[in-house]
């Protein structure tokens, strides 16, 4: 591995050591299947209690980053620690502190819900009372009391997914890991999930999510990692990752050709898009910008049509991070150097 | 907790889980038992006259013919439900709970120990069941002591485990149901070119050495003698090797697929 740094801010943490209060550090993580590279030396650093969200497209490496951070696979390279044990060196310990609700559903579906959960307390070696009351209890939350003595397999998905995470939290994990926790959920059960997984930071969880939704990990994480083809395109949070972004502009559009060529050759420093008869002025989007360009526009007597205002939203990271490349390009997108965002140093190097 | 008492305490747990499994849906055990115990009226009923004509040097009537049988058809019963235990291993493998297992702190043995103890027990049900067909039908052990008693359940038990090791390496290996229970098929067909339904010596020649050199005949000929008083000879030495020998591959066999990297 390269002298690649890990910054999580603008001071920075040097060398990649990661600060005693990580849940999980990663330096250079790397796997392949075959010939075929999944994960190209992945470096994360995710402080206790906090959300972290991975998002990226479908095969970026998502899932196979949760499941070598759950010890279900073993990497080919690079070091990671979680909840302060080597994953390789103390995979036991790992899974002592972890909980993990994969992609797929992790539930018993031959058994009722009732019955699955009891099964976790026996394995996490709960006396049988304690084992009851915790069973009992993650039911009520989840809302699965009135199903609990029918078999798992007649769920639907929703009650399975949350079946899924009230087993994943019987033995009161500090990390929790959610593979994709609301693909295939409808609105209503997205919501719901969203609330959950609120509720378990409140009580000081650390949460490692990943999500191909940019609107999941806008509301949720308090850090974003983009994956692509195996490497981190950018961290940050998701204010810094929008500012990364520029895109923040006024688009005043025209039905009138003279009014349109008058107002382009006043508006020197805006774009012009001659077919749709359309101007856009750089902007962040704030009162006083609108107002000024409000006030230029009345002194200048011209009339526009119509004024939208667009601010970068994640989807523009997202798509300028990752929709250029497809992910078995060994190109990354080029970010734009910002001092005070952390991006991969070897990508600025390009 | 030490490991030994993790180890036993969450083999238990799962031992639970898959006995559990066995009375919620027990259609596929009992679908098992049905093979065994039509081929043991089938072979009495319908075949039993030419049969019977053929073992003892000829002249053995029906009854002697039953007694000749059921060994093998109990051996057959066990070569059976481990058909199933493959087909449960792989119904359980491609499960995701497979891999909430192996990401929570619990003994990794006790997944496979769970399904081998739950399907030694259940081919000693089986047994049980088939066993008592066969005396229905009119089997009785001639002169069969305690002891012996004791050392022919015994075999059956040890015979259990080894095919079940065995059936669960075969189904750890087998993308799904389907091809668990072909890649099982041997256990089923072995039975039918051993000494269960005719003696070895009234095969064609070349044939012989198919039939003899495999775990079921010696396994039979052992229970026979035990039962029934017939020459065990070496048998009883050849069947204890092959069980243990089964046994002993089948449990490396699974515990190296089962700690490779799951795809």
């Amino acid at each position: 591995m390269p002298s690649s740094v890990m910054s999580t801010s603008g001071s920075g943490h040097g060398g990649g050591r990661p600060s005693p209060a990580a849940a999980i550090s990663t330096t250079g993580l790397r796997k392949s299947y075959g010939d075929k590279t999944v994960l190209d030396g992945i470096d994360l650093h995710i402080p206790a209690g906090s959300v972290f969200a991975l998002l990226g497209p479908n095969g970026a490496g998502k899932t196979t980053t949760v499941q070598i951070l759950s010890t279900l696979i073993t990497a080919d390279g690079g070091q990671a620690r979680v909840a302060g044990h080597d994953l390789a060196a103390d995979p036991q310990a790992v899974r002592a502190a972890i909980g993990v609700t994969g992609q797929f559903s992790a539930v018993d579906g031959l058994i009722t819900g009732e019955e699955n959960m009891l099964l976790m307390a026996d394995l996490h070696h709960l006396s049988r009372r304690e084992g009851r009351r915790v069973a009992a209890e993650l039911l009520d939350r989840f809302d699965l009391t009135e199903a609990a003595k029918k078999p798992a397999s007649t769920y639907s998905g929703g009650m399975k997914r949350r079946l899924d995470i009230a087993m994943t939290l019987v033995g009161d994990p500090r990390i929790i890991f959610l593979d994709e926790p609301t693909t295939g959920l409808d609105p209503r059960s997205r919501h719901n999930m969203w609330q959950i997984i609120r509720e378990l930071v409140t009580g000081g969880v650390t949460v490692f999510l990943t999500t191909q939704y940019l609107e999941e990990a806008d509301e949720l994480a308090d850090r974003i990692a983009v994956l692509n083809g195996g490497r981190i395109a950018a961290q940050g949070t998701a204010e810094e990752l929008k500012r990364l972004i520029p895109g923040g502009h006024v688009r005043l559009r025209f039905s009138d050709p003279s009014a349109y060529r008058s107002a382009a050759a006043a508006l020197g420093e805006a774009s012009r898009d001659d077919e749709a008869l359309a101007l856009q002025i750089p902007s962040d989007g704030s009162q006083r910008e609108l107002r000024s360009i409000l006030d230029w526009l009345d002194a200048a007597e011209i009339e526009a049509d119509e004024l939208t205002v667009h601010t970068p939203d994640l989807d523009d990271v997202f798509f300028a991070l990752t929709g250029s490349t497809s992910p078995t390009s060994s190109t990354s997108p080029t970010v734009p150097t910002q001092p005070t965002y952390p991006t991969h140093p070897k990508e600025e190097a390009r | 907790m030490s490991s030994h008492s993790l180890a036993v305490r969450d083999s238990t747990t799962m031992l639970r889980r898959n006995l559990l499994h066995a009375r919620r849906y027990p259609s596929l055990t009992l679908n098992l038992l049905l093979t065994p115990i039509v081929m043991l009226l089938l072979f009495v009923y319908v075949f039993g006259d030419v049969m019977s004509a053929g073992i003892g040097g000829g002249g053995a009537d029906r009854s002697e013919y039953i007694a000749y049988l059921v060994p093998g058809i109990l051996l057959m019963t066990i070569g059976g439900t481990t058909v199933g235990t493959a087909v449960s291993v792989s119904n359980d493998m491609t499960e995701g709970i497979i891999a909430r297992f192996r990401t929570m702190a619990i003994h990794r043995g006790s997944v496979l120990v769970g399904h081998v103890i739950g399907s030694v027990l259940q081919a000693v049900v089986s047994v049980v069941l088939v066993g008592a067909v066969g005396v229905a039908i009119g089997f009785r052990s001639t002169d069969a002591t305690l002891l012996e008693w004791f050392a022919a359940f015994g075999l059956l038990a040890l015979f259990a485990l080894a095919l079940t090791w065995i059936a669960v390496g075969m189904g750890m290996v087998s993308p799904n149901a389907e091809a668990a229970s072909n890649n099982a098929l041997p256990l089923i067909f072995l039975p039918l070119i051993s000494s269960a339904f005719v003696p070895v010596d009234a095969m064609p020649g070349w044939f012989q050495p198919v039939a003899e050199y495999q775990p079921f005949t010696p396994a039979i000929e052992t229970l026979r003698g035990l039962l029934l008083g017939t020459e065990i000879g070496n048998n009883g030495w050849i069947a204890l090797a092959w069980c243990l020998g089964l046994a002993v591959l089948g449990y490396r066999w699974s515990k190296a697929v089962f700690n490779r990297d799951p795809k």
